[in-house]
């Protein structure tokens, strides 16, 4: 294990990497190192010196930080500050770090003090009105995508950190990878599916269970959001439907922003004209758009 | 050509003889949300698991000489260097049982890419030439405009070819092989009213055709109608996602990519299927990318497909299987496109 690794001769720079959690459900690192086949090639690669999960000895000598988790809480910010300075290289490790993840779902509500009452009942919790990710506060070097990471990925993408490699994000959608399955497509079994419009690199995941992807991974480059939501249509399944999945994850917001921009002012716009309101979202109370 | 008849019953007792080899035919795959089955090759060890009327696949047979992913090389890091392990994936001989026209010629027209051209592809040609097919008539769908393609009918890339005509098979014999395994069952030579009755069958084939393609001068007009304005409406109904590729019998592009293992003491090259419809299709080293448009992207498709190709070949790559049409949730289909950017109908 302490073993010094070589590739073609050359003695491999071992970085000292360190893994934290902001607000998440640690899922993420879970997947690390819930890896028994792998794990000990893993810690070959890297010298972890801080990883809540795995060990109980803590360092601040670290070049890579592994950061799960959105900011929801002021000390947050601090703690991430502080990491950002210790680190060389920081990476955004799973969708909330990356989009605010399913903890981003609050920020569609207006009323914080309702949504708390609705989540914590009554205890008491600190948390700020909006969950955001990372990178409204600090730069980021690396996103590892996905809720949860896809532990295969993660592997790929630390040896090509290790050896000094490029590191690449498939760029096509979700889709590519489930016709590579072979999966029959969710929409001729009548169910909604994010595939065309998501970033791949988790192997149609979902798919591959007959379930619909909830677009966790966020957007694939030149997603064509609008069109998925036609073919949505014609397949009988309700706009609303397709929005609870685009907004799931928070990679999809500026797009829901959008949609929902757009059809508050086609609401407007039909009552000026007197036309009738359509029924309120079922989401009700507190909802903010 | 030699030609004989069956009865049908001597159709497993074929397949029993030939299944000594690997079998891949058309297997049923699940149900669509109205129950319709849907079907796909797979592998099959009994005769009982062959779905021999199906209509269509859910993907071609390609992907067993064209697989979605594929290890080209292997490396091991040695004390000295390295060393280089080539294995082209070929683990005996593979019968295809129940392929309908269009999927033979498919593969016809992919061995003209990539058996004889100047590079052949030897992971591609070790794969084809260790295959024995026997094709099966079919019946047109609505999607099918294989006609258009002067496809509907093999006229070669088969060992053996079987016409149903009623109570027993017409079989078409083009390989000493073929002819060696039909010794093995009971045959007869064929009647004037055999004849007859397989002339009847394709007649009745050709009256169910109701897609169609104009390819009258189709690489002239597609030339003359480069910045028509049907490109840009197709590509903004576009996903960019690849499926019309990945489900095409004759689709073969791709890219490589290479990994080191975790453990640093090898690496591998692994090929993997691509589109011309992905968005980095087009793109090069230092980031510039010649198609940065989804309908860019979607005309490239058209232009290999039924221009680039044409000229090269003297025949088009696409075999109008109408899977892509089937399977692109956007509802692009060749026979519309193609219409369009005639100026028909749109
Ligand atoms: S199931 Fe989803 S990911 Fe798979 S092909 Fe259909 S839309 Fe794409
Ligand atoms: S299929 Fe979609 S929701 Fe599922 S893991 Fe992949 S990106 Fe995430
Ligand atoms: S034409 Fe259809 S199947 Fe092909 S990339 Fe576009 S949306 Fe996908
Ligand atoms: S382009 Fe479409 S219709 Fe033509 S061969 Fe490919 S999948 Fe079949
Ligand atoms: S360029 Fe496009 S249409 Fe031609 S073979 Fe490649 S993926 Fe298929």
């Amino acid at each position: 294990m302490t073993q010094e690794r070589t590739y073609l001769g050359v003695p491999l720079h071992k970085p000292k990497v360190a893994f934290f959690e902001l607000s998440s459900c640690e899922g993420c690192q879970l997947q690390i190192v819930n890896n028994e086949a792998t794990l000990l090639d893993f810690l070959s690669l890297v010298e972890i010196v801080n990883f809540r999960e795995a060990m109980t000895e803590r360092s601040n000598d670290y070049e890579i930080a592994f950061v799960e988790g959105s900011v929801t809480r002021a000390d947050e910010i601090t703690r991430l500050t502080e990491i950002r300075r210790n680190a060389a290289v920081l990476v955004a490790l799973g969708s909330c770090a990356c989009f605010g993840g399913v903890n981003q779902l609050k920020n569609r509500f207006h009323d914080i003090a309702w949504v708390k009452k609705e989540v914590y009942g009554k205890h008491p919790v600190e948390t700020e009105a909006e969950a955001k990710p990372l990178e409204a506060f600090v730069r980021v070097d690396l996103k590892i995508f996905g809720c949860p990471i896809k532990k295969e990925e993660v592997e790929k993408i630390v040896t090509n950190v290790a050896l000094g490699r490029p590191v690449q994000h498939p760029k096509f959608p979700v889709c590519m990878e489930c016709k590579a399955n072979e999966n029959i497509c969710l929409f001729d079994l009548g169910e909604p599916c994010l595939g065309p419009v998501t970033r791949a690199g988790c192997d149609s995941w979902c798919p591959n269970s007959r379930m619909g992807c909830w677009g966790c991974r966020g957007p694939a480059d030149d997603a064509n959001v609008e069109q998925l939501r036609n073919i949505a249509k014609k397949h009988g399944i309700s706009a609303e439907a397709m929005l609870d999945r685009l907004e799931c994850f928070g990679g999809f917001a500026s797009h829901v922003d959008e949609i929902r921009g757009k059809a508050k002012a086609k609401k407007t716009a039909s009552a000026a004209k007197g036309g009738v309101n359509p029924p309120s979202s079922p989401l009700g109370k507190g909802r903010r758009r | 050509m030699i030609f004989k008849v069956f009865g049908k019953k001597e159709l497993p007792r074929l397949f029993d003889v030939i299944a000594v080899n690997r079998v891949v035919g058309p297997v049923q795959k699940g149900t669509d949300k109205n129950g319709s089955p849907l079907h796909t090759f797979g592998e099959v060890r009994d005769f009982a698991e062959l779905s021999l009327d199906y209509k269509t696949t859910i993907l071609s047979a390609k992907r067993f000489v064209l697989p979605f992913h594929e290890t080209l090389c292997t490396f091991r890091v040695t004390e000295n260097g390295w060393e280089k392990d080539v294995d082209f994936n070929v683990r005996g001989p593979t019968v295809f049982f129940g392929l309908h026209a269009c999927d033979i010629n498919a593969f016809n027209r992919l061995d003209k890419v990539l058996m004889e051209s100047v590079y052949p592809t030897p992971y591609y040609a070790s794969k084809r030439k260790n295959m024995f097919i026997i094709g099966t008539n079919c019946e047109p769908q609505p999607y099918c405009f294989c006609r258009s393609m002067g496809t509907d009918t093999a006229l070669h890339g088969f060992d053996l070819f079987l016409t149903d005509i009623g109570d027993r098979y017409f079989a078409e014999v083009q390989s000493a092989t073929a002819y060696n395994f039909l010794l093995q069952i009971k045959t007869a030579d064929p009647k004037e009213k055999d004849h007859q009755r397989y002339m009847d069958v394709v007649a009745e084939k050709n009256k169910k055709f109701t897609a169609h393609v104009d390819n009258t001068d189709l690489t002239k007009i597609l030339d003359m109608e480069f910045q028509s304005q049907a490109w840009k409406e197709w590509g903004d109904k576009c996903l960019s996602c690849g499926t019309c590729a990945n489900v095409c019998p004759t689709c073969y592009c791709y890219g490589v990519e290479e990994t080191v293992d975790m453990n640093a003491t090898g690496a591998r090259k692994i090929k993997s299927l691509h589109s011309c419809n992905l968005i980095d299709f087009a793109e090069v080293a230092g980031g510039h990318n010649f198609r940065p448009e989804r309908h860019s992207r979607l005309k490239y498709r058209y232009y290999h497909k039924h221009r680039g190709f044409v000229e090269a070949f003297e025949e088009s790559l696409c075999v109008g299987c109408g899977r892509c049409g089937e399977a692109c949730l956007a509802d692009i289909t060749v026979p519309e496109v193609i219409a369009s950017v005639r100026g028909e109908g749109h």
